[in-house]
């Protein structure tokens, strides 16, 4: 085991701020990459909804007419 | 194949000599901001001469990119484009011949008002060669490569901004060759190789810009 | 077009094709099934190179803890160059056979490797602070990782700004396949630049003296990168099929029967 105590491990033997933001810079711009992928796909399957709703509006107008 | 590079080139040519403006402006530009440098960093012999070089070759880099955009503009505002796709020549050729003949008209005015230049920021006869050789092989390099970007981004928004995006990066090894040549010169090192390195970036961007230049316009006018 | 296109391709003749799932039709439902794989995959080899790296990997006897930075700097920096050589390989493998889905799947590569150019890049300066004393050196290597992360920008700039998305591909392929050409012109000029001008000229190979722990660790490291990589880019590809089909019966169907969550 590498460290005496959690204290220790978040020194990172007075490296902790660099090693500590390369980290915490890189896990965020992953979970800013997941949110993003997310919320494209869930914009992309209600766009393609509402379409469908649309269309279906427009052939029953159609129908009636 | 000859008769139409000649054919575009004289035409390009004789269209820019009655819109003299147009080409004034690259070269203007770079008189323009190569005399702002002295005044940015402060008057200095010695510093001047250090960074000559690589102010000339940013700002030659800075003209043809302001210029280059234009390149296709014109014809396709008139339809001379569409015929120039609908041509049985190779449109390659007929790109390369525009290309010629942009270089000269932008380009080669740079290469001869260099050693003006080279005298503001006091360099040697000797280093002002250096300069002027490095421009005259690199410059063509730069119109070819940014011929690429000009057909990319013909007719898009934004496209000013966006052509330095895309053709800046590839701008990089024919800077740091043009723009090494004179610093090896002042380390007291031998500058053969520079000069054939810019020779050998421009005969690889001769054989590739054309080609990729004309599937370029072709994707956008599709 | 669409429905030409995906007929050819629905027939799976005689044993495995790979261009049975040449077509976005095809291709969804198994890029569906590999995402959670890859998801699972990427979750546990991190947590296995992070364990090995912060508590099985010795203090560097010259760095301290400070080397802890390259078990994602190094993985950041492969991909980088990784995706974007995929990137160019679909391109051009659209450009020549014309399907839209390599196109799709160049499109989709590009923002994640965009990202671990940048953090190559951010991780890179953090560990250039403590170990050279300066966040920033034109160090050959730091140089090209910058000229590559604007190289992706111009592509995702270049295919933002046009509409037509067949225009876009083909105008992004081509920067792309420019740009691969000129990735290692541009290493080398940079490099030979950089030996020139002395002082910025830092070995970072500190491979010959690296603990097999440290090399293990960043291997396992890269290996879950390579899984995030591959999902993000299959979620990003169902979007863009989804986004790009939204009109065809295909999409319509899928999206209306709710299948396969992503």
């Amino acid at each position: 085991m590498n460290w005496e105590s959690a204290s220790h491990f978040w020194a990172m033997g007075g490296y902790g701020f660099f090693v500590w933001t390369s980290y915490g810079v890189t896990a965020a711009v992953i979970a800013f990459e997941l949110i993003a992928l997310s919320r494209r796909m869930k914009r992309a399957r209600a766009q393609v909804k509402r379409d469908v709703a649309l269309d279906r509006i427009e052939s029953e107008k159609r129908g009636r007419a | 194949m000859l008769s139409v590079f000649m054919a575009v080139l004289r035409r390009d040519l004789l269209l820019a000599w009655r819109r003299r403006s147009d080409v004034l402006t690259a070269l203007g530009f770079f008189l323009l901001v190569t005399s702002l440098f002295p005044l940015g960093v402060g008057p200095e012999p010695d510093q001047l001469a250090q960074i000559a070089g690589g102010v000339m070759w940013v700002a030659a880099l800075l003209a043809t990119l302001l210029s280059v955009s234009r390149l296709f503009e014109s014809d396709e505002a008139d339809g001379t484009l569409e015929q120039m796709l609908l041509s049985v020549e190779p449109l390659a050729v007929i790109v390369l011949a525009k290309v010629c003949a942009y270089w000269l008209l932008t380009g080669l005015p740079l290469v001869l008002i260099a050693p003006l230049i080279a005298l503001q920021f006091s360099l040697t006869p000797d280093e002002t060669l250096i300069v002027c050789a490095s421009l005259l092989i690199g410059t063509p390099t730069l119109s070819l490569l940014g011929a690429i970007g000009a057909s990319l981004t013909l007719g898009l928004r934004g496209g000013g901004a966006l052509i330095a995006l895309l053709v800046l990066p590839l701008y990089i090894p024919v800077l740091i060759f043009g723009a090494g040549a004179i610093d090896r010169w002042r380390a007291g090192l031998e500058v053969g190789s520079n000069l054939a390195l810019l020779a050998a970036c421009l005969l690889v961007a001769l054989a590739v810009a054309p080609v990729a230049s004309a599937a370029a316009l072709r994707i956008a006018q599709d | 077009m669409s429905e030409t296109q995906s007929s050819a391709a629905r027939a799976p003749s005689s044993g495995f094709s790979l261009f049975y799932y040449a077509s976005p039709q095809t291709f969804f439902p198994l890029a569906g099934k590999l995402l959670w794989p890859c998801w699972i995959a990427a979750a546990l080899l991190t947590l296995a190179g992070l364990y090995i790296g912060f508590f099985v990997a010795p203090t560097d006897a010259t760095q301290g803890d400070s080397y802890r930075i390259i078990f994602i700097h190094v993985p950041a920096a492969w991909m980088s160059m990784v995706v974007y050589l995929a990137m160019a390989f679909w391109c051009a493998v659209g450009l020549v056979f014309n399907t839209r889905l390599s196109f799709m799947m160049a499109t989709a590569l590009a923002p994640t490797g965009a990202i671990w150019a940048f953090v190559a890049l951010w991780t890179g300066a953090l560990w250039g602070k403590p170990t050279w004393g300066t966040y920033w050196v034109w160090d050959a290597r730091l140089t090209s990782e910058l000229i590559l992360f604007f190289l992706y920008c111009g592509y995702m700039a270049l295919q933002a700004a046009i509409d037509d998305p067949r225009r876009a591909d083909r105008a992004g392929a081509l920067i792309a396949i420019v740009g691969a050409v000129n990735v290692p012109i541009i290493y080398f000029s940079v490099k030979w630049w950089n030996t020139l001008h002395q002082g910025a000229s830092v070995s970072l190979t500190a491979a010959p003296t690296m603990a097999t722990t440290m090399l293990t660790g960043m291997l396992v490291m890269a290996l879950a990168a390579w899984a995030y990589t591959i999902g993000a880019a299959l979620v990003r590809v169902r979007a863009i099929m989804i986004e790009r089909e939204r009109s065809t019966d295909w999409v319509r169907k899928l999206v209306s029967n709710g299948d396969s969550k992503a």
